[in-house]
């Protein structure tokens, strides 16, 4: 399997290469980890004129916490999330997340903001960033400007980013006192995509869930937000029963499809156990923090 | 075309390529170091692991100028001095290879687990191997040598599988 | 002094490992020759389709692009066709139309790897879509589409085959007190070796020779294969096997590949390699199974067998071309009355032609077998469940008692040895299976599921005996020289080639037993056709029974005449001198004795007058009777009630091979087939939409285990060794994958069967568990 050929930039700044992604409407790619795209390459089913790389391209891989948010930069790899002791402790659904993306070498390269940036429903951050309200921040020709996950994520492998615009940074909210999250994923077997995945984060006030967050890998065309289930839990105890009430909602809302993975039926059932296993874990996490 | 400019196991390589070349086909073509591997097209299988400073790397799914001055270590790096690396003692001691086909790339992944972490559990080294296939061996007696290298680069007393020779 | 050889039942260090470990190893993808070209392969999108034309010219005007070869090219040459095993023939290229997806069409001939693989894309094909046929049953139906209209029967029904005693099987059935029946399909899988499939062909102008390096398990064979079929002198081929990164069955076949790079190295006097990419090797390549059985099992109400009855739909896709060199289409299937003494079984196959990539290989198993294995062991405990019988006990109830070996089975076979009982007793003592019995039980009560599955197994390797086995007319002997050098060492050349086994020491460790070297002081050469003396390749556990036997005989014929010249230095006459603990000695005498080292200077310093020179001796092994290994298998299973996830939690293969070689290396291939047994079990499969597309034609769906997938596997043994195998030997190398699938699906019937399962489909996928729960209410996440 070989790429067609393409020219390659790797630009030393960020204006470098939002002008090259400029001047080539639409026929740039940009590179981060490129674990999704090279795969595309070889396969022939992406054919790009000109890869931007962004690795020369300075202050894209800080992983930290500032002004009340933790800020990914776009080229943190998904395995500097796995060993960093701050996302341990205090973005448990992120680590979750980042140790089940692919396998640990393909980790080693992709990056988390591609992992969104693609857009494929079947990848797995899309939903913990649902769930944890992140945003994102985008620059291009026009400057840079925030977005809401909900509103980058717009369909399958289509993300609210002009062809000309880079993602910058995730920024997930630091979690309030009393919160857990947590990320269950189902797959067939390492490395595979999820059959199901579901993220959750809860903020406890008491035994009371004062704030909810969901979100739904490869339950729909894009990663889901199962509203219903979020604001039914707001002001219930958060106990076995109203887990699995909202499980019943979030399976409601998914719209999954047969295939390899299995039959949509079964898909819901596992939106519907997946999404106990993960509000049950959160909440623990929660009730620990 | 492009200038990739890299070290591999502590020597030079220069070559004007397309940016399209695999780093893996750069390795084995250029570089004449036919010991990684391809077993796949689709990133699943490892055999194509080397170390991109230090970090183990499917070779198939980086372009050649990703890397460019990068300094890379390949199975054939591995000996020094003419003393095996207690990774590939563990594979031979615990018979942790059958065909070969997947062993130096399965042998990078243990090279760079083992720096990270020097007393792995039997779960880690498996959760560490997971993005590599084996199809010989069952991974038993892989991560037996895993486990051998470890007790040896800690320097605790080792004995494998195997016997000594006559 | 004894010499320190390290022969039989040494756990010696391999000795090929010091290249592989070093990155060394020389496969076929890293060799590289002085003015190589390289081939890239166009495929069909198709099922079936018409080719109304082929337009080559933009590819042609690439720079770099020497050639694209057509079917219509290979036609003039004769060679758009090329005979199987099967008495089938099998497109090369196709002419006019091809008959499953990703079927060669045409190939590009380039100086470099990347413009080959750009210029395919180049090749302009003109399609005319035609209605496959994938299904098997339906192809049966006269109104399906004909996938080969080129044959004289214009229907897709290939052969019908029958084996055992129809009469006597089907009284015993009316008389029987209980029959359990069940339809078992065992689907399309593939071998999946790491390294893919691929050649270089170099054809040498001056002097008219044709070298094939090639990743195959018999280059022997497809040496003489490719003269017939090229009319090239045998002389002038010579086929190298280097070192093969796997071969699991998968590299027995000749694919086109192979023969398109030969032609094209034939006609540019250039090498030209060819190495395949994955998803040319999984859409493309043999597949193995495929099978749709329907099996019945008879017996009293005591649960004592009678007899086995079955009928199976063989899906051979396209092309009848399964590597299979047995005298019978189904291979060794009709092995499946397996280790149970029955009055009589019968058991029928047709095969059939469907739009799918041609194969029936084995994948790591012996012609079938792995398929009468799994239709048996899943019959024995179906019959257990209508009994309402502990498995276990109904299987300790009809072995063939150790007693009655060598035993003549219902469909003819001659079972050369075997202790069932031992091997299933030794494995429920040491998994303790009263008490997970026990715990099941309790489980069961508070609603939460596992299962214990049994398999005992009987295997049939060592092909084999010229009465039941040849390839193309070609006896299947295997074969081993050995030439002993004047200083004590020596070269052992063998007729079977290593894919992993671990030849090099093995076969150097039975030329040391028998005659009393070092194993460090014996090389084991094969592969090469020009070196190694004839043999019919490794594949169907058949080395050690085969080569591994003539390498015993060779060196016992060397010791033939060491005696003469141990007799001579020792001044005795031979009928005084006898071989003890490695070496020659004088009878009642042991300070009167020569090493084989010793013998070794004789034969080149200082033999007899009358004698000739050297110290060397080849044999050429025809098997009396395949042998027949055995084990049993206990897996233990538990299952998320949330997901239908089946984990599992312990497996113990106790095997039974007999004499064993290196523990070492026969634990490595025990461990490795277990891998192979649970994947098809539990994740691998092959399947097909209407249109014939396939649906896991990459790493991405077709499911190869991971690290983490895998158990860590117990084993244990017993030893019955054959008896007609000179030193008591059996093959191993595929046990493990034949006995593993029985045994975790009957784990995971087992955990379900109260809720009234008695069979389910390999693989077993999670979807398919979870919806038995949930239809009796015991999901829970």
């Amino acid at each position: 399997m070989i790429p067609s050929a393409f020219d390659y930039a790797a630009p030393q700044s960020l204006s470098e290469a939002i002008s090259l992604l400029q001047g080539n409407a639409g026929q740039a790619k940009v590179l981060a980890g490129g674990q999704s795209l090279i795969p595309l390459l070889k396969f022939r089913l992406a054919g790009p004129e000109l890869l931007v790389d962004l690795r020369k391209v300075p202050a894209l891989d800080h992983l930290e916490e500032r002004d009340g948010h933790l800020a990914i930069g776009a080229m943190v790899r998904e395995s500097a999330l796995e060993h960093s002791a701050l996302i341990a402790s205090r973005y448990p659904a992120l680590l979750d997340t980042s140790s089940v993306v692919a396998d640990p070498l393909v980790r080693n390269y992709a990056t988390v903001g591609g992992n969104v940036a693609h857009a494929d429903p079947a990848n797995d951050h899309p939903a913990t960033m649902l769930a944890l309200r992140a945003t994102a921040i985008a620059n291009g020709p026009n400057g840079q400007r925030t977005i809401s996950i909900d509103d980058f994520l717009v369909d399958t492998f289509e993300t609210a980013l002009a062809p000309d615009e880079v993602l910058m940074e995730l920024r997930v909210p630091r979690p309030a006192a009393h919160s857990g999250s947590a990320y269950v994923k189902l797959e067939r077997k390492v490395g595979d995509y999820a059959i199901i995945g579901v993220a959750a984060q809860v903020t406890l006030d008491g035994e009371v869930c004062a704030q909810a967050g969901l979100g739904l890998t490869n339950a729909a065309p894009r990663a889901l937000r199962p509203r219903e289930a979020e604001t039914f839990l707001v002001g219930k105890r958060l106990d076995e029963e109203s887990i699995r009430h909202a499980a019943e909602l979030a399976a409601s809302a998914a719209d999954p499809v047969s295939d390899l993975r299995g039959p949509a039926d079964y898909k819901r059932a596992m939106v519907r156990t997946l999404t106990t296993r993960a509000l049950r874990l959160a909440a623990q996490r929660a009730r620990q923090a | 075309m492009a200038q990739v400019k890299v070290n591999i196991n502590g020597a030079p390589y220069q070559a004007e390529v397309e940016p399209r070349l695999l780093l893996v086909h750069f390795i084995r073509e250029v570089a004449g170091l036919t010991g990684t591997h391809v077993g796949c097209d689709s990133t699943s299988c490892g055999a194509c692991t080397v170390l991109v400073d230090g970090v183990p790397s499917k070779s198939c799914t980086l372009l050649a100028v990703q890397v460019d001055g990068g300094d890379l270590q390949t199975v054939e790096g591995l000996e020094r001095d003419g003393q095996l690396h207690p990774v590939q003692e563990g594979f031979w001691e615990e018979h942790g290879l059958q065909c070969g086909f997947c062993t130096p790339g399965m042998m990078m992944t243990a090279v760079a687990l083992l720096e990270r972490n020097s007393n792995p559990s039997d779960d880690e080294v498996r959760r560490a191997i997971s993005g590599n296939l084996c199809r010989c061996t069952g991974y038993v007696n892989i991560v037996k040598a895993i486990q051998y290298a470890g007790a040896k680069m800690r320097g605790e007393p080792v004995t494998g599988a195997a016997e000594s020779a006559a | 002094m004894a010499v320190a050889v390290q022969g039989m039942g040494h756990s010696v260090k391999r000795k090929e490992d010091p290249r592989f470990l070093r990155g060394k190893g020389n496969y076929v993808d890293d060799l590289k020759l002085p003015g190589m070209l390289y081939m890239d392969i166009l495929r069909s999108p198709y099922a079936h389709a018409n080719i109304k034309g082929i337009d080559a010219s933009r590819a042609l005007a690439m720079p770099g692009v020497l050639a694209v070869v057509t079917g219509k090219d290979l036609d003039a040459a004769g060679l758009a066709w090329m005979p199987t095993l099967m008495s089938d023939k099998q497109m090369v290229l196709p002419v006019d139309r091809v008959v499953y997806q990703a079927q060669e069409v045409a190939a590009v001939i380039a100086t470099e790897r990347y413009i080959a693989a750009d210029a395919i894309t180049q090749i302009d094909v003109d399609y005319e879509p035609l209605t496959p046929v994938v299904d098997p049953i339906r192809a049966l139906d006269p109104s399906s589409p004909l996938v080969r209209p080129d044959r004289e029967n214009k229907t897709n029904h290939i052969w019908h085959w029958e084996a055992g005693d129809k009469e006597a099987t089907d009284r015993l059935f009316e008389q029987a007190a209980v029959v359990a029946k069940e339809d078992i399909y065992i689907p399309r899988i593939h071998v999946c070796s790491i390294e893919t499939c691929g050649c270089v062909a170099s054809f040498d102008r001056i002097n008219g020779k044709l070298t094939i390096w090639m990743t195959t398990q018999a280059p022997h064979a497809i040496r003489t294969v490719f003269s017939l079929v090229s009319g090239i002198p045998e002389h002038k081929i010579r086929v190298i096997s280097p070192d093969i990164g796997g071969g699991f069955g998968g590299k027995v076949p000749v694919y086109p590949g192979y023969v398109i790079a030969t032609v094209a190295s034939l006609q540019t006097g250039r090498p030209v390699k060819w190495i395949e990419d994955r998803s040319e090797n999984l859409q493309a390549d043999s597949f193995a199974r495929d099978y749709h059985i329907t099996a019945e099992l008879a017996a009293d109400a005591d649960g004592t067998m009678k007899a086995l009855r079955v009928k199976t739909v063989a899906d051979h896709g396209a092309f009848d071309a399964a590597a299979n060199p047995s005298k019978f289409p189904a291979g060794l299937f009709s092995i499946c009355t397996g280790s149970y003494d029955m009055q009589a079984a019968h058991v029928e196959v047709d095969g059939v032609y469907t739009n799918k990539p041609p194969g029936g290989v084995a994948y790591r198993c012996s012609f079938r077998v792995t398929e009468a294995v799994h239709a048996v062991e899943r019959m024995v405990d179906s019959l257990a469940l209508k009994l309402e019988m502990d498995p276990a006990e109904l299987r300790l109830k009809n072995f063939i008692p150790p007693e009655k070996f060598p035993y003549k089975s219902a469909t003819g076979w001659e079972y050369d040895s075997g202790n069932y009982p031992a091997a299933l007793h030794k494995a429920m003592e040491r998994i303790g299976y009263q008490d997970l019995r026990r715990e099941q039980a309790e489980k069961r009560a508070r609603g939460e599921l596992m299962g214990i599955g049994i398999s005992t197994f009987t295997e049939i390797v060592g092909a084999g005996p010229s009465h039941t086995f040849d390839i193309l007319g070609i006896k299947m002997f295997d074969s081993c020289e050995i030439r002993i050098h004047p200083t004590g060492s020596a070269i052992v050349r063998i007729g079977v080639q290593t894919q992993g086994q671990g030849h090099e020491t093995t076969f150097a460790q039975i030329a040391a037993e028998e005659l009393g070297l070092p194993v460090a002081n014996i090389t084991v050469e094969h592969g090469d056709t020009d070196t190694a003396p004839y043999g019919l390749g490794t594949y169907a556990s058949r080395s050690t029974p085969t080569a591994g036997a003539a390498t015993a005989i060779a060196a016992r014929k060397i010791r033939e005449k060491g005696k003469l010249l141990a007799a001579h230095l020792l001044e005795a006459s031979p009928d005084d001198v006898e071989w003890v603990d490695h070496q020659f000695q004088v009878k009642g005498d042991p300070s009167r004795a020569k090493t084989m080292a010793d013998i070794a200077f004789a034969a080149y310093t200082n033999h007899p007058q009358g004698m000739e020179a050297g110290l060397e001796a080849v044999d050429y092994y025809d098997p009396p009777n395949l042998t027949f290994p055995f084990g049993a298998y206990i897996c233990v299973v538990d299952i998320d009630r949330g997901t239908g996830e089946v984990k599992i939690r312990r497996f113990l293969a106790v095997d039974d091979c007999g004499n064993i070689i290196n523990p070492m290396i026969v634990e490595g291939q025990i461990h490795g087939g277990l891998t192979m047994g649970m994947a098809p079990a539990l994740l691998e499969e092959i399947t097909y939409d209407e249109a014939g597309n396939i649906r896991q034609g990459t790493f991405m769906d077709y499911l190869l285990p991971t690290a983490m997938e895998t158990p860590a596997w117990e084993t244990d043994k017993t030893c019955t060794p054959s008896p007609h195998h000179p030193f008591g030997a059996k093959g191993v190398g595929e046990s493990a994958t034949v006995g593993a699938p029985p045994a975790i699906a009957n784990a995971v019937v087992d955990a379900l069967s109260h809720l009234g399962v008695t069979h389910m489909d390999i693989p077993i996928k999670p979807w398919m568990v979870y919806k038995v729960l949930e239809e009796h209410g015991l999901a829970q996440p």
